[in-house]
């Protein structure tokens, strides 16, 4: 049995459907992200575990009891807010000893569990500052610290670090994590950012309009993405419209513009329509002629630890990612071959939709 | 004040002049040692002002005027934050006609609310009550508080008082521990606000009041009508100066110019 | 997109609480408020305007059927519509002149820096706070025959002039108690204003003074244009500045209420001309509130 369930959580606003029936188990001390576009309904999803949003439909079980419609202020679960939430008119203590006020836990007690929640931290040395004499990544820790102290069987986490700035929120991910780890309490963090869900999550819940379309861990929502949308998501990728012209029991074959491109997937027919989905680190650069595609070098970029190349081929504009390793990079202009292994092709089934995969990649 | 040239300083100077210039003179004139309206040119006398507060009308009707500001500020406020959370934060069957009548005394010019309050107590037989009159200037200071705190609350996050419940406080701890404290300064300024408003108030007040229930602006209107001396400066001075405490602690508590300027 | 409605749910919780299916809560919280509301706003107009239209025996001084004469003699009797034109005379000068005085005063604040911006707006708009009677006991004063201007006036040769008891005494004083209403929304627009727009405009060859006219002006006129309403509004029901310094001959609307009130008895009549200048308030308020609402739909939409 699952710590944390979701059944079939479903929040309909009037006629809108905000979460459409959300099945998810969560276990003891796992650490699971809810990722997703703007408006994709992770937020409703938090708030409904939270006890901010009442579901429409569904329970929640936490610990095999039912809390769906138990009050927030009874589920004693801890939340960072995005915007942190700090009490302005208390002090960083008081901020974090509130919520063992509020449980009633003896003065005596408060004090050292306070200093503990702060020294996890590090913030010790904070603790008689009001939260706007603190910069932002400083509030961060005092909402996490606030949230831990009083021993939460879950932590929920809404967009934690989306309001540090970038240097930050790399250092505060690993933290986060570190800081996790120790205490081991089980947490639900929302966030839009791939990278920040990827790096310190358990698993990973993409969710699309709603609904939760995969669960899995990172890097296999990575690797196998199971639809075109989380394809496009997480990451940047090359869709590539084909048709299936040969198919046995171990593979088949793909035509895209005249060219055969060999793929892995079983099962698919001959005649079928399909989206080829290459990840840009997948393809290599070869001499002119030698690999499964030629094309030339449209632009380049210089991405620090790596080149960013647009090839323009007979299917149309592929990025390649290489390695920069010291070597000198493709000129401009320049005749490449491309190639790459069967085995890192997905294929979707069915023509590509329309959207450029830009615009859903960063989306606030 | 690099960015303004001559002209415009030489304009803002005499603008500034002609905004201070009734209150110096009345100020000044408040300390002749004559007994005609002049400006203390042969020394400076505190006479007048020991006239005032030996005037036993003068002295009654600022007390009614301070008793009058204290009570009405005061009942204004506890019924504004109340009524200010339920139009910021419900959504209402009846919610913008609420919100429309608690702010409509600042539309209607105070003559008419005079006038029309005269002809209540006359209806229900309240003429001369101070109780009723404190009920009349509650209804014209309420709008001021209305909109500090209109002002406050919906600019509060709500996480806030999200993230107290989320650790255990009941609605109750969460308005005095966390909503209160965070309203405070709009409370506060309201308040002071509510106060100077009443205190001043004369349209309206010239109506409503008895001879025994007369505040300080009236009085000093009839007197003003009928005589002219230097306890009319001392008492415009010294009003000036309770008024002058009333907005630096306002400053102090709020910020006048959020105040004054959040008005419109 | 309309899937974005619940991600906003954080800012306004609130609203998706059991109480919005059953908004018992808001009715408690301003129960208390609406009944005083009730009792001392709508009761009295209402039966303000009843009184209106009440026949009014100048013998016994009783009140009582129904008339419309009170109405019709306003806009019959040369005496009320002298009032009334008066008063309309010297509301909209004292009007104009708030905006000349007013607008570029607050763009002059507006480019000033602290501390002397915030000094000097408290200069400009404390005086707000100071009763009226005060101000209009200052003016008196000023004005008088002994007073610092006729002094000056007689230094420089002039002679002494009959100041006070005159329209031009009233506008001035006028202009004096609403000035801070022109500059608060004045000042209010400019703060809205990004500073980087009016110095695109120099960048791009204009003059201060195009720059000004073309950039700066038409951004702030919403902001003159509710000074105005307010400025001309107050000034039409002023009553200590007429009632101080328009003597006994120089009535305006709120005087005459007041006389009719207070002297002559007149209730019903006095509850008239009250109710034609609330109606004549409230259709310049809810004009410009339209208005406001139209424009800022244009613009966002």
């Amino acid at each position: 049995m699952s710590f944390l369930e979701l059944k079939n959580i479903t929040k309909r606003y009037g006629p809108l459907t905000a979460v459409g029936d959300v099945s998810l188990s969560v276990e003891k001390g796992e650490f699971v992200s809810l990722l997703g576009p703007s408006g994709c309904g992770k937020t409703t999803t938090l708030q409904m575990i939270a006890g901010f949003v009442e579901p429409s439909a569904g329970t929640i079980r936490l610990d095999g009891r039912d809390i769906t419609r138990a009050k927030a202020n009874s589920r004693g679960l801890g939340i960072v807010f995005q915007s942190y939430a700090l009490f302005p008119h208390m002090t960083v203590f008081d901020n974090v000893s509130f919520g063992l006020e509020m449980q009633r836990v003896a003065r005596g007690e408060r004090k050292p569990r306070v200093e503990e929640a702060l020294s996890l931290v590090h913030l010790s040395p904070y603790a008689k500052r009001y939260p706007r004499e603190l910069s932002g990544g400083q509030r961060q820790r005092v909402a996490l610290a606030r949230a831990l102290v009083i021993r939460p069987p879950v932590l929920l986490l809404d967009e934690p670090l989306s309001n540090l700035d970038a240097k930050l929120r790399e250092a505060m991910q690993f933290e986060l994590r570190e800081i996790q780890r120790k205490v081991g309490t089980t947490t639900v963090m929302v966030t839009h950012d791939q990278a920040e869900a990827f790096s310190i999550s358990d698993r990973v819940v993409v969710m699309e309009a709603g609904r939760i379309t995969q669960i899995d861990q990172p890097y296999r929502i990575y690797e196998h993405p199971e639809t075109e949308f989380i394809s496009r998501f997480v990451g940047k990728t090359n869709l590539l419209p084909g048709k299936v012209v040969t198919a046995t029991g171990a593979g088949a074959t793909v035509s895209l513009a005249g060219i055969a491109v060999p793929v892995e997937t079983a099962d698919l027919s001959v005649g079928e329509t399909v989206t080829l989905c290459i990840r840009p680190e997948k393809l290599h650069l070869t001499a002119p002629s030698s690999g499964l595609l030629t094309g030339r070098v449209a632009d380049r970029f210089f991405l620090g630890s790596q080149w960013l190349y647009h090839i323009d081929g007979p299917v149309g504009t592929l990025m390649v990612v290489t390695p920069n390793d010291g070597s000198t990079p493709a000129e401009q202009g320049a005749p490449v071959g491309l190639e790459w292994s069967p085995s890192v092709v997905r294929v979707h089934r069915g023509a590509m939709a329309e959207a450029p995969d830009v615009a859903l990649e960063v989306t606030g | 004040m690099t960015r303004n040239g001559p002209v415009a300083l030489f304009f803002h100077t005499l603008v500034v002049i002609f905004m201070l210039a009734p209150l110096a003179i009345v100020c000044l004139v408040a300390f002749t040692p004559e007994n005609t309206l002049s400006l203390p040119t042969r020394g400076f006398s505190l006479r007048w002002f020991q006239a005032v507060f030996h005037h036993p009308d003068f002295v009654q009707s600022f007390w009614n005027s301070l008793w009058l500001a204290v009570l009405s500020a005061t009942l204004a406020v506890a019924l504004a934050v109340p009524a200010s959370l339920a139009v910021t934060r419900w959504e209402f069957p009846g919610r913008g006609f609420l919100n429309a009548l608690f702010l409509s005394p600042l539309i209607i010019p105070h003559l008419v609310l005079g006038v029309a309050m005269l002809r209540l107590f006359a209806v229900v037989g309240a003429t001369g009550s101070f109780g009723w009159l404190v009920a009349a200037h509650m209804v014209i200071v309420t709008p001021y508080v209305m909109r500090l705190l209109i002002a406050a609350i919906s600019g509060f996050d709500r996480s806030v008082e999200q993230a107290a419940y989320s650790l255990g406080a009941s609605e109750a701890i969460v308005f005095r521990r966390v909503t209160l404290p965070m309203i405070l300064p709009g409370v506060t300024g309201g308040w002071l606000i509510a106060f100077i408003n009443s205190f001043d108030e004369l349209t309206m007040s010239i109506f409503i009041t008895s001879p025994s229930t007369v505040t300080l602006p009236v009085r000093m209107y009839m007197y003003a009508t009928e005589s002219i001396d230097p306890m009319m400066a001392a008492v415009s001075a010294l009003i000036i100066g309770i008024t002058m405490v009333a907005v630096l602690l306002l400053d102090r508590v709020y910020g006048l110019d959020r105040i004054l300027v959040g008005q419109h | 997109m309309s899937a974005a409605l619940p991600e906003t749910a954080p800012a306004a919780p609130g609203d998706e609480t059991p109480e919005r299916r059953f908004p018992t809560a808001p009715l408690f919280l301003s129960g208390p408020a609406a009944l005083l509301f009730a009792a001392l706003v709508l009761t009295p107009l209402f039966l303000t305007a009843l009184l209106s239209f009440n026949q009014f025996d100048y013998a016994t001084g009783r009140t009582g059927g129904f008339t419309l004469e009170h109405y019709l003699s306003v806009v019959t009797d040369e005496y009320y519509l002298e009032i009334f034109l008066r008063t309309f005379r010297i509301s909209a000068l004292a009007t104009a002149i708030c905006v000349v005085i007013g607008v570029p005063e607050a763009y002059i604040l507006s480019r000033m820096t602290n501390p002397w911006r915030s000094i000097f707006l408290l200069v400009i708009l404390a005086p707000l706070l100071v009763s009226v009677v005060v101000r209009a006991f200052g003016w008196s004063m000023l004005l008088g025959p002994e007073g610092p201007v006729n002094g000056a006036l007689i230094a420089l040769g002039i002679g002494r002039m009959k100041l006070l008891y005159t329209e031009g005494t009233v506008v001035v004083a006028l202009v004096h108690v609403m000035l801070p209403f022109m500059v608060i929304p004045v000042w209010t627009s400019l703060q809205k204003l990004d500073p980087a727009v009016e110095q695109a405009a120099l960048s791009f060859g204009a003059s201060r003074a195009t720059a000004i006219v073309r950039v700066v002006a038409p951004q702030i006129l919403p902001g003159i244009l509710s000074g105005s309403l307010i400025v001309f509004g107050l000034s039409a029901s002023a009553f200590a500045i007429p009632g101080l310094l328009g003597g006994r001959r120089l009535k305006m609307v709120a005087t005459v209420v007041y006389d009719q009130y207070l002297s002559d008895l007149n209730w019903p009549m006095g509850a008239a001309v009250a109710v034609i200048l609330l109606a004549a308030n409230l259709i310049i308020m809810l004009t410009y509130h339209r208005m406001v609402e139209g424009h800022y739909r244009r613009r966002l939409g």
